[in-house]
């Protein structure tokens, strides 16, 4: 099997699998782990423009990859044409790429400047801030590297890779990587290790976004069961 | 009509002496851990005083409780929920741990391995957050304690609005009181309603308001949410932790810590009934004075036959409905009405109530210092200004507050013409609308104040909903979370969990 299949289309489902695994695992054996951990109270300065700068940001870029790499051609192809698309995702996924680079480098600076929270600051709460900011470094200069050639071919490869990846053809899906530029495979391969990190940082309160919030009563009463 | 319960508390600010055996015994069990050394589930502040956090009072600054909108609704004064999710990356009504205090340490250890010196080793303090040293202390938990520092400062009180208080701060007028604070177990919880998680909940057979260690997320907006700051955010665990109302000693009948240990006899706990369908309409009154009369209306007599049947009928076991006939609680708020509310106009019906001080006078008065009104102390004259109990306790409204003073007066000057004049004195009960039973119970329960009149609390009968006694024989008991873990019914390789309690299931609802 050559590195490229390994790498691209079996490390997938490996990432994947310790993702959902890992997650599960922690959420039923130690929830009371399962938190945000923000240290806002520790030291508020500069955490209101720096935790949204990044949270809006990487929420949008999420939001962009999710539905730039899984809508299927024939789908978009009504709405957008691919170079058009490539351009599209470009100007808004570098303008939030850009808030979040700046978001997150303050933040970065925070945790590693400020005396209370470094103090209060795990390995782990380190290691997945510098990881975040190499993955995005890396996606903003994949933007230099797509302006070389604006025909959006490179992007769906990448595509299709994402498109067989879901739909189980790990060999068409290593296939189609093959040729795209290092920077992009580069931050492929570091987006799978964010799944595998994933649940064994703080970044599990992602999904715990508490979003059915807006539909709950304001009160909320626990009553006793008779047995 | 939804009748539930609710052990509830009573202060009686007149007897506190401002030791903090209440917040000492209360840390020893609750809080002596790091991340939570800051927190105080119960602390005693010297008033006037800005308080513990900085400035708890003002919501101007710190948005806690509810408002009233314009169509009459109520929403926690943070915002609705979208703008509670919107500022869910940064909480912009957020208190750092200054406005708390920064929690440290003293070097002690250097008093014993400093070298030989021409002076005096010291231990210096240390931050018990970074480890750092601290050159300069310069705000605890009860900095103000005994008028301590200015009374430029401390007069930035809220209780002081609409006062002119600058006399206040003269040496001849100065005037203090002591406030000992815990969570209020509030009727119309604001915590629970700005948590995101759904974590915070109120337990419908004692009231108590607690935290779900294992549901919270740490989005921290129930801290933002409580206009008495009494949550707490755990730093080290990245959780919000409050006051539980030491329910482990509630459910077995016992009273909690901070009663139980308090010199002064100044705490009563008893159970109070409630119609639980009127808490949304009580919180919503039009008129921030209306709120203290409004929630009286909600508590219901548990003597009258009509009140004991429908209880019954909602699940109500006949021990709690005795021990709400005898409620310290009951009697100290409904019946002599001395027991007031700490701020009703943040919205939340408060469950812990306050009898208000009365100041030093009576010898001030016979010295012929300050007026008489008959044979009791002119209130007027007391030295705590009625407008500043008034705005403490009853949202700025004195009538209140004025009966609950002339009534203790009124107390003292029968059972003196009594036991001194021997000639008992009702003119001076008839002035004030109470009859010689009742005075005479009041002396009972304020002045002799026995253990098993100031705390009448009922068992919570777990043994009923213990399915299997046998299999939870070592059972989990008492953990945080890890030691005996596991959320789900079933653990994730699919057997049912052996180390798991479910003795008791709950059953949640919205509302």
């Amino acid at each position: 099997m050559s590195t490229n299949t390994l790498l691209f289309g079996v490390y997938p489902y490996i990432a994947f699998a310790i993702c959902f695994i890992g997650s599960w695992a922690r959420f039923d054996l130690a929830q009371y782990t399962w938190k945000a951990d923000s240290s806002q109270m520790l030291r508020k300065k500069n955490m209101r423009l720096a935790s949204n700068l990044f949270h809006i940001g990487v929420l949008f870029i999420l939001a962009g990859h999710f539905v730039g790499l899984l809508v299927p051609e024939s789908i978009y192809h009504h709405v957008i044409s691919t170079p058009n698309k490539q351009l599209l995702a470009m100007v808004s996924g570098g303008f939030f790429g850009v808030l979040c680079f700046i978001g997150l480098t303050m933040l970065i600076h925070r945790r590693l400047t400020d005396d209370r929270v470094r103090a209060n600051s795990s390995k782990s709460d380190i290691m997945i801030l510098i990881v975040l900011w190499i993955q995005l470094t890396l996606g903003l200069i994949s933007i230099v590297v797509s302006a070389g050639h604006m025909d959006g071919a490179e992007m769906v490869m990448l595509a299709n890779w994402a498109q067989s990846i879901v739909t189980l053809s790990p060999i068409d899906a290593a296939t189609s990587i093959e040729s795209v530029n290092i920077v992009y495979k580069l931050h492929v391969f570091l987006g799978m290790t964010l799944f595998v990190l994933f649940p064994f940082t703080r970044l599990v309160h992602i999904v715990s976004a508490p979003i059915w919030y807006l539909g709950r009563g304001y009160q909320l009463v626990r009553q006793k069961q008779q047995a | 009509m939804k009748i539930r319960s609710q052990v509830g508390m009573v202060l009686n600010l007149d007897k506190c002496i401002g030791c903090h055996t209440c917040s000492i015994t209360c840390k020893n069990v609750w809080t002596s851990r790091e991340g939570m050394e800051y927190a105080w589930f119960n602390n005693v502040e010297t008033k006037p005083g800005i308080g513990y956090p900085k400035e708890w009072e003002n919501q101007d600054k710190w948005k806690g409780g509810w408002q009233r909108n314009a169509d009459g609704s109520i929403q926690p004064r943070i915002g609705g929920k979208f703008r509670i999710l919107a500022n869910i990356f940064s909480n912009p009504d957020l208190p750092e741990i200054d406005d708390y205090y920064e929690p440290f340490d003293y070097d002690y250890q250097n008093l014993h391995t400093a070298p030989l010196g021409e002076h005096q080793p010291t231990a210096r303090p240390r931050s018990a957050i970074s480890g750092k040293r601290m050159e300069k202390i310069e705000w605890g938990p009860n900095w103000e304690e005994i008028l301590g520092s200015e009374f430029e400062k401390r007069s930035k009180d809220k209780n002081f609005d609409n006062i002119q208080k600058d006399i206040y701060g003269q040496y001849e007028n100065t005037f203090m009181m002591y406030l000992p604070r815990l969570c209020e177990h509030c009727l119309n919880p604001a915590c629970v309603a700005s948590c995101p998680s759904g974590a915070i909940y109120k337990r419908e057979e004692d009231g108590i308001v607690l935290i779900d260690q294992e549901k919270c997320r740490g989005w921290r907006m129930c801290i933002s949410g409580c206009p008495y700051k009494k949550i707490y955010f755990n730093w080290k665990t990245g959780k919000s932790e409050k006051c539980i109302f030491c329910y482990p000693r509630i459910e077995s009948g016992m009273p909690t810590v901070c009663s139980e240990t308090c010199v002064g006899r100044i705490r009563y706990l008893g159970v109070l009934l409630y119609d639980a369908d009127k808490i949304e309409e009580v919180a919503a009154s039009g008129s921030e004075q209306d709120l203290y009369e409004n929630q009286l209306k909600i508590f219901l007599d548990p003597n009258d036959p009509k009140i004991i049947e429908q209880a019954r009928k909602d699940g109500i076991s006949d021990d709690v409905i005795n021990a709400a006939q005898l409620s310290p609680v009951y009697k100290l708020a409904c019946d002599w009405k001395l027991a007031l509310p700490l701020h009703p106009e943040y919205r939340t019906l408060p469950m812990v109530w306050y009898v208000p001080s009365l100041s030093p006078i009576q010898h001030a008065a016979e010295e012929g210092h300050i007026g008489m009104d008959g044979v009791i102390p002119d209130v007027d004259s007391l030295r705590i200004p009625v407008k500043y109990l008034a705005n403490m306790l009853t949202a700025g409204d004195e009538r209140p507050v004025l009966l609950a003073l002339k009534r203790l007066l009124a107390m003292r000057a029968y059972k003196r013409s009594q036991h001194v004049e021997k000639q008992e004195d009702l003119e001076v009960l008839e002035k004030v609308g109470l009859s010689q039973q009742q005075a005479e119970d009041m002396y009972r329960y304020l002045a002799i104040a026995n253990y098993e009149d100031r705390y009448v609390i009922p068992t919570a009968h777990r043994e009923e909903a213990i399915l299997d006694s046998y299999g939870e024989r070592s059972g989990c008991g008492f953990s945080f979370g890890d030691g005996c873990g596991g959320n789900s019914e079933t653990n994730m390789f699919g057997g049912k969990k052996s180390n798991q309690r479910d003795i008791i299931k709950t059953v949640q609802i919205w509302e």
